[in-house]
């Protein structure tokens, strides 16, 4: 099933582009969405993307900080998404050897789990402690960021296609 | 001899060991923010790192809003215009009333030597934008420790109480909304001046009056104010209006539940008010030694 698609070589990543989509992901979260449910987390699923491609440059304690700033931002309990996000980031990290042989959409249905599991953790802590119970469209959120993987992966990874020198006379 | 990895190899501590590492800082953090509340320095930092990622946020949000303004047609505004005259004509009216009733109010208080209320102090401040944490009900206004919001301040807006003030940063505050899980006020019914407390149900939209009798004489469309015996929230403030009774004689407490008055999330001008400072001196809780009946025996016999 692998050898009848291409393997695409990938050029290696920059960390400052890495740094910027992280960014960016937490300028989408911070945008004041008022009570909209069913929001992609946006963070989580880059997360998980670096996680997954970069295995070795983002890790367990990038993802317990960006959940610090959020826990922050949000006035949520302080280390509620450092504690969800630091789950989701082992568990990517292990799973990354095996997930990047998959094709697109079942990866898409492993990153659906992973966020699932997510927002569960995040979930039994705020029942844990006396919070209230959001509502099951709060997950939903979940669904649409799987959904939304295919193009994360497109654009997160156009950097890396760029070809490095272009040879009209390379033999291959 | 040892046998050591070469260097390009070494990638630190094992995944689970870091994970192991982290998860028990984060349960920590969480343990000392809810239970004992000794993060908030830490929380604050955080907070004030968080902000200017929060303005940019923000920005596309508001130029979009200014881009609308300017956009507003003419005969969008004339008609504002109108309602907003035929506004002030009637509210000139009630004002003159108004005027009235506050002297002869303020003559009867001095009749009777009561304490004059003092107005108090307001802060005016806008909603940034809403927590989007889906457990709980805030909202963080652009107001903070500069202009001294303290945490505890009731907010409202021009219709009735928001919330309280209950973090307070440098540039920053957040408010727990009156629709909020954690959430409690005490309110009176307009009606009959029956005393209650009513507590966010956590859904977002709706209160509760826990613990009234279930032969308590509220009914549907009663409407509830600030009671002001708390100290916190002046009284008469409109709160909420009751929306649904249910009696069930199985249960000692009626199921009173209660829309609120204000637009807890909808308005993005609020007022914070200043402490009342001319609060009467809360009675010295009477100190009667504790002390167990068996010490007390074992002392006499002997």
């Amino acid at each position: 099933m692998i050898e009848d698609r291409p393997q695409r070589i990938l050029l290696p990543v920059n960390a400052g582009f890495m740094a910027l989509t992280t960014l960016l992901a937490l300028l989408f979260n911070l945008l004041p969405w008022r009570d909209m449910v069913g929001l992609p987390d946006m963070l989580a699923l880059v997360i998980v993307f670096w996680c997954i491609h970069q295995p070795r440059r983002m890790g367990i304690g990038a993802a317990w900080a960006l959940g610090l700033i959020m826990d922050a931002a949000n006035g949520a309990l302080l280390g509620q998404h450092a504690f969800a996000y630091c789950m989701l980031a082992f568990a990517a990290v292990q799973l990354s050897r095996r997930l990047l042989w998959f094709r697109i959409w079942p990866q898409a249905l492993h990153v659906l789990l992973l966020l699932l599991g997510t927002q569960l953790l995040m979930l039994s802590v705020r029942l844990a402690a006396t919070g209230a119970f959001p509502g099951f469209a709060w997950f939903a959120g979940s669904a649409i960021a799987a959904l939304l993987w295919p193009a994360v992966t497109f654009l997160l990874l156009l950097p890396q296609r760029r070809p490095e020198t272009v040879d009209v006379d390379r033999p291959i | 001899m040892e046998r050591q990895p070469p260097p390009f190899f070494n990638r630190g501590p094992a995944p689970l060991v870091r994970l192991m590492f982290f998860a028990v800082l984060a349960l920590l953090l969480m343990v000392l923010d809810a239970r004992f509340r000794v993060a908030e320095p830490l929380r604050a930092g955080l907070a004030l790192l968080a902000y200017p990622i929060q303005r940019v946020a923000m920005a596309p949000v508001q130029l979009a809003a200014g881009v609308a303004d300017f956009f507003s047609s003419q005969v969008q505004l004339q008609r504002e215009n109108d309602a907003l005259r035929e506004k002030q004509l009637q509210a000139a009216k009630d004002l003159v009333t108004l005027e009235a009733l506050s002297a002869e109010n303020a003559q009867l208080r001095r009749l009777v030597e009561a304490r004059e209320r003092m107005p108090r102090k307001s802060t005016l401040a806008e909603i940034l934008y809403a927590g989007r944490d889906p457990f709980s009900r805030k909202v963080i206004i652009n107001k903070g420790g500069r202009e001294e919001i303290q945490p505890g301040l009731p907010v409202v807006d021009d219709i009735g109480v928001i919330g309280q003030v209950t973090r307070v940063y440098p540039l920053l505050s957040e408010v727990t909304l009156i629709t909020d899980k954690d959430h409690a006020i005490p309110v009176q019914v307009v009606r009959n001046g029956l005393r209650a407390v009513a507590y966010g149900a956590g859904d977002g939209a709706s209160l509760d009056l826990r613990f009234m009798a279930a032969n308590a004489d509220i009914l549907n469309g009663d409407a509830l104010v600030t009671s002001g015996i708390d100290g916190i929230y002046p009284p008469g403030i409109p709160v909420a209006k009751v929306s649904r009774i249910e009696r069930d004689a199985a249960y000692a407490f009626a199921k009173i539940a209660c829309i609120p008055a204000a637009g807890t999330d909808r308005h993005s001008q609020v007022l914070v008010l200043a402490k009342d400072t001319n609060l009467p001196v809360a009675p010295e809780v009477e100190q009667t030694p504790v002390r167990p009946a068996k010490a007390k025996r074992g002392r006499r016999r002997e």
